[in-house]
């Protein structure tokens, strides 16, 4: 039998979804599968394309790449845009000329940005915001520009705004509406968030309605408005809403709805049984959803109804909860309460500048609708109120009235929750497919996320996720023990914590208090490491030295051949030619193999226990220091030459990267800790991939952090940007301070980080805002390691209790002969 | 019937050679012998094997003390299995087994038996 031929036009976030949902269904293998994209890139995280101007690239944004789909069996037509549907004949023409052949045809061509037709509109430097082209051009055009003007002040219009005011250009939104975020907010809550945005410097005018277009005199363009006003700008943003792309289906004949929209069923069939429209382009029930996650389950219901199935589309819930320009907006169902008999209540508070209301039913049993500014911490239990209409409490208010004798506000448990209420909207998935996949044996919040791709979107959703995953493994009575071994009845954190509390500054004072018996491999050094991060006392010292893994005892790595490697710290990996030779020198009188490694710096292989005081006392002579590539400590900051070579290098990248490196060197942490720092966002040091990576911008240092290479690959979450040295450094203390605190045995920040109730911003509020309160005896407590830094080896080098650790044998000087080198490429290595 | 007095009792170190709750390595002829050292504990000194079946390197001397279930063990200190101390047994794999010596304090002097 010969395979049916699918055609799929459009390859943005919902015709990627549609392609990943087939293959998902194990069924795709049934088509042959053409896919048109226009772009010149394949799908791509729109929703997180302002990202982009963080210093998120293309590749970072894409959603797939051309090896997964060859992987998946697709032919993709990267650049080639859909010109011609003949339905008669079932063919597709492109560009090219080519005609293809189709049994099944699937239209996900989205929307592009509405431009009012104002006279002037065509003019230099008016530009919309939809693509990375278009991201492109508007930071090209805004290099030569010192005002920029958004035309629309929506959503999206909010998000442009904030990208070209962080572009440095005076901002304006001008809107035709009275007020912003018309759609989703009421008219207090409208007037707020203009408050908060023109307190960061956007300036807002509403009532505008843009006439003319025409040569300024200060600037570029100069706006006319209705009203008389003018405006003067150098450049020109339109975001005034979208439009379907249904160029082709009407050129087909194909429904299309009054103002646009190709029109589908319940299974997104458009009027043609074998065409499928699904996302923006779509129009179901005389609607457009302009929001990821309906197009999502229209790509679901397609694929479903294509293979037999019976999934509907049945509308989506446009509810939504953003931060623009830094302040918080949500906005829940029927925010105007436009409802029949529908009672609102609101409540605002100048203090806190944030506004909330509620629109609930004439009962006052459901929750109907709700807008929020300025405060959306009810916003996850309001719309679980909402969408699953669950009965409200007797007096809605409490929901959002603050609560002033101590008692919280009510909160939804995740008890209270039906198992058809959607936990992630994004990816659709519910309470009940969370407890399926506990059932199915998922044990912790990582494995459900994996299991049922819960939180994988937006993120916003993962509190959420936890506290449901948490209170099913509690009611199956799933003892999720975090104790970190037999011998403590206590987690890594708790026993941080003890450890400062109390003082404690030995193993055995520990273990004689709060555990039991001798200890083992994986509490002792876990403890010692703990004790090193608060006291940083010699990790060597009478007390500690049965504490670590033989790495740590000896100060070097063991190899397979029970020899050790030595890792000297060449900070930012800057060497001169002088320390170069010496390392040369020493691996020659020694008989070691050299490396350089992967971390900018040599590596020493083959050293004897006996040898390690020899060989280290010749480099420290030579002004080396220890490079703890034994340690769960700091390792290496990696540096590109930065500005003071590279023609690129917008600030000293090597110079910076020097002084983290000597300024965390022998922290001790949870697990090891990588740096980098590049000098521009060529990012020639790979900084994105590292636990904390460092750029330099024009305006001073973007921060990253909790990136990770190695097993599981994590892109560092970018944490703040344009900082000056000190606050970059205050930044860094109180970031890593609070991993050491609270991370867990051998938990690198990545895996910190994805287990972080409250992600990124918790962290950012933590670190940032202080909103703990203990920003300050984190840096106090990082000053403390700083202050008390020693190389390890050169302290080792003046104790001769310590040295008579480095016998092979206590009854005999000299090595183990059973250890056999043969020679490989001029070096040795183990037989 | 006295065997007693014929028993090979060899001098290996000084006590001050061993590192409370660690361990050391000591030549016996051409045979390596790690020595553990866990002072206030019923049975306090140990003698095994220092060489390590999984990796073959002579290493187990350089490997952390601790206790499974109360039963004081050593791990391997390249790819941590668990040896009780007592019979050398691994706790991991049955058909693994480090030699024990028997091993006392004499006066100042650490000697093991070489039967
Ligand atoms: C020497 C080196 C390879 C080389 O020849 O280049 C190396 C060697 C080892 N790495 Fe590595 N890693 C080296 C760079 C890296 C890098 C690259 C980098 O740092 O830029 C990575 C990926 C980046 C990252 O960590 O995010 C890397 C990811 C790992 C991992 C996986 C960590 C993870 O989070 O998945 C391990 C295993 C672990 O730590 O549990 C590991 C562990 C090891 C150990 C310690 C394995 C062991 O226990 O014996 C190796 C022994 C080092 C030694 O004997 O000195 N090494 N390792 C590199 C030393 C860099 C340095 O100068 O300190
Ligand atoms: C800056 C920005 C922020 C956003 N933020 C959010 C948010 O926070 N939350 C949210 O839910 N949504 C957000 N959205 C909306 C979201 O991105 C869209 O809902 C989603 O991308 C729609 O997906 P789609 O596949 O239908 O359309 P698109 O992603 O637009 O994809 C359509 C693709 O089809 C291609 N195409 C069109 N015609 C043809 C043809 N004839 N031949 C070949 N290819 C063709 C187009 O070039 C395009 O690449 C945001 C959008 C933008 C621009
Ligand atoms: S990151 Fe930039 S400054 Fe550094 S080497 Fe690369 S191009 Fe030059
Ligand atoms: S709601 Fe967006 S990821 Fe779950």
């Amino acid at each position: 039998m010969s395979k049916q031929k699918l055609v799929v036009i459009g390859n943005g976030m919902v015709g990627h979804h549609y392609l990943e949902s087939l293959v998902e269904s194990g069924f795709a293998e049934q088509y042959e599968i053409t896919v048109f994209c226009e772009e010149p890139r394949l799908a791509y995280d729109r929703v997180h394309l302002s990202a982009y101007f963080d210093g998120s690239s293309a590749d970072d944004l894409a959603m797939g790449t051309p090896a997964l789909y060859d992987s998946w069996g697709l032919n993709v037509l990267i650049g080639e845009k859909a010109v011609e549907i003949d339905r008669k004949n079932k063919t597709v023409t492109a560009t090219n000329g080519d005609v293809l052949n189709y049994d099944k045809l699937v239209l996900s061509t989205g929307s592009y940005p509405f431009v009012p037709p104002v006279p002037g509109h065509e003019r230099e430097n008016c530009l919309v915001y939809r693509t990375i082209e278009d991201l492109e051009a508007i930071e090209a055009a805004a290099k030569g520009s010192k005002v920029g003007v958004v035309v629309g002040g929506g959503l999206l219009g909010l998000e442009a705004a904030k990208a070209l005011r962080d572009l440095g250009l005076e901002t304006h939104v001008v809107e035709f509406a009275p007020r912003l975020m018309a759609v989703q907010l009421d008219e207090d809550g409208g007037q707020l968030l203009r408050n908060k945005i023109e307190g960061l410097g956007v300036k807002v005018h509403t009532n505008k309605n843009t006439q003319l277009i025409d040569e300024g005199e200060t600037a570029k363009h100069c706006m006319n408005f209705a009203d008389g006003k003018k405006l003067e700008t150098d450049l020109i943003l339109f975001s005034a809403g979208i439009r379907p792309q249904d160029e082709l289906a009407r050129q087909s004949g194909l429904e299309i709805g009054e103002r646009g929209g190709i029109v589908v069923n319940n299974h997104c069939q458009t009027s043609d049984e074998n065409i499928y429209a699904i996302g923006e382009c779509a129009l179901w029930n005389n609607r457009i959803f302009g929001l990821v996650a309906p197009g999502y389950t229209m790509a679901k219901t397609a694929v479903s109804h294509m293979l037999g199935g019976t999934e509907e589309f049945t509308g989506a819930d446009m509810s939504t909860k953003l931060k623009l320009l830094g302040v918080d907006v949500g906005s829940i169902g029927d925010a105007h309460g436009m409802t029949p008999g529908a009672i609102s209540y609101k409540y605002s508070d100048d203090n806190t500048a944030s506004y909330k209301r509620i629109i609930v039913s004439e009962d006052k049993k459901t929750l109907i609708g709700a807008v929020l500014v300025g405060d959306c911490e009810q916003y996850d239990t309001l719309l679980q109120y909402a969408l699953n209409g669950i009965e409200l409490p007797e007096h809605p208010e409490s929901l959002i009235l603050p609560a002033l004798d101590g008692s919280s506000a009510p909160a939804l448990g995740p008890d209270a929750l039906p198992d058809t209420a959607t936990i992630c909207s994004c990816l659709n998935v519910t309470k009940g497919q969370i407890c399926c996949s506990i059932d199915d044996g998922a044990t912790d919040v990582g494995m459900v996320k994996d299991a049922t791709k819960a939180a994988s979107g937006c993120g916003g959703c993962a509190a959420l996720v936890k506290s449901v995953v948490d209170c099913e493994l509690e009611k199956r009575g799933v003892e999720v023990n975090t104790d970190i071994c037999e011998h403590f009845p206590h987690t890594r954190e708790e026993i941080y914590h003890i450890i400062r509390v109390e003082g404690i500054r030995s193993f055995h004072e520990l273990i004689g208090k709060h555990g039991k018996g001798l200890g083992c491999d994986i509490c002792k050094p876990a403890v010692g490491n703990m004790l090193a991060s608060c006291w940083n006392e010699h990790i060597m010292d009478e007390k500690h030295v049965s504490l670590q893994d033989t790495n740590d005892t000896f100060m070097a790595n063991m190899q397979k051949n029970g020899t050790y490697s030595i890792v000297p710290r060449i900070a930012g990996g800057e060497i001169t030619p002088d320390k170069l030779i010496v390392l040369g020198q020493v691996a020659k009188k020694y008989n070691l193999y050299t490396k350089i490694t992967g971390g900018q710096r040599v590596d020493l292989f083959g050293a004897q226990l006996h040898e390690l005081p020899l060989i280290w006392e010749e480099l420290i002579a030579a002004g080396f220091e220890t490079g703890h590539a034994y340690g769960k400590s700091l390792r290496t900051v990696k540096s590109c030459v930065g500005s003071t070579w590279c023609r690129y290098g917008v600030k000293d990248s090597a110079g910076t990267a020097i002084n983290l490196e000597n300024r965390y060197k022998g922290l001790r942490s949870p697990h090891k800790i990588k740096f980098a720092v590049s000098g521009c966002t060529r990012e020639c040091a790979e900084a994105q991939s590292k636990d904390i990576g460092v750029i330099a911008t024009e305006n001073g240092w973007n921060l990253y952090v909790c990136g990770n290479g190695g097993m599981k690959p994590r892109h560092a979450d970018l944490f703040a940007t344009d900082l000056d040295d000190e606050t970059l450094i205050k930044y860094i203390d109180r970031v890593l301070m609070f991993y050491i605190k609270t991370g867990d045995r051998l938990q690198r920040t990545s895996v910190w980080m994805d287990n972080l109730e409250g992600g990124l911003d918790y962290l950012r509020d933590v670190v940032i805002n202080d909103t703990l309160g203990i920003a300050e005896e984190l840096e106090k407590q990082m000053a403390h390691v700083v202050d008390t830094y020693e190389c390890e080896w050169k302290a080792t080098l003046n104790d001769e209790e310590k040295l008579k650790r480095f016998r092979t044998f206590v009854n005999e000087d000299g090595g183990d002969p059973q250890i056999v080198n043969i020679i490989e490429r001029d070096q040795i290595r183990p037989a | 019937m006295n065997t007693a007095t014929k028993l090979d009792w060899k001098t290996l170190c000084s006590q001050n050679d061993l590192v409370p709750f660690s361990g050391v390595a000591a030549k016996l002829d051409e045979a390596q012998i790690a020595l553990f050292y866990l002072p206030g504990e019923e049975e306090s000194l140990f003698a095994v094997c220092n060489h390590d079946p999984v990796s073959s390197a002579n290493v187990i001397a350089r490997g952390l003390i601790g206790d499974v279930n109360g039963e004081p063990v050593v791990a391997s200190p390249l790819y941590k299995q668990h040896y009780a101390l007592k019979s050398g047994l691994c706790l991991e794999d049955e058909s693994l087994q480090l030699r024990t010596f028997p091993v006392r304090i004499n006066g100042d002097h650490v000697e093991v038996l070489n039967a």
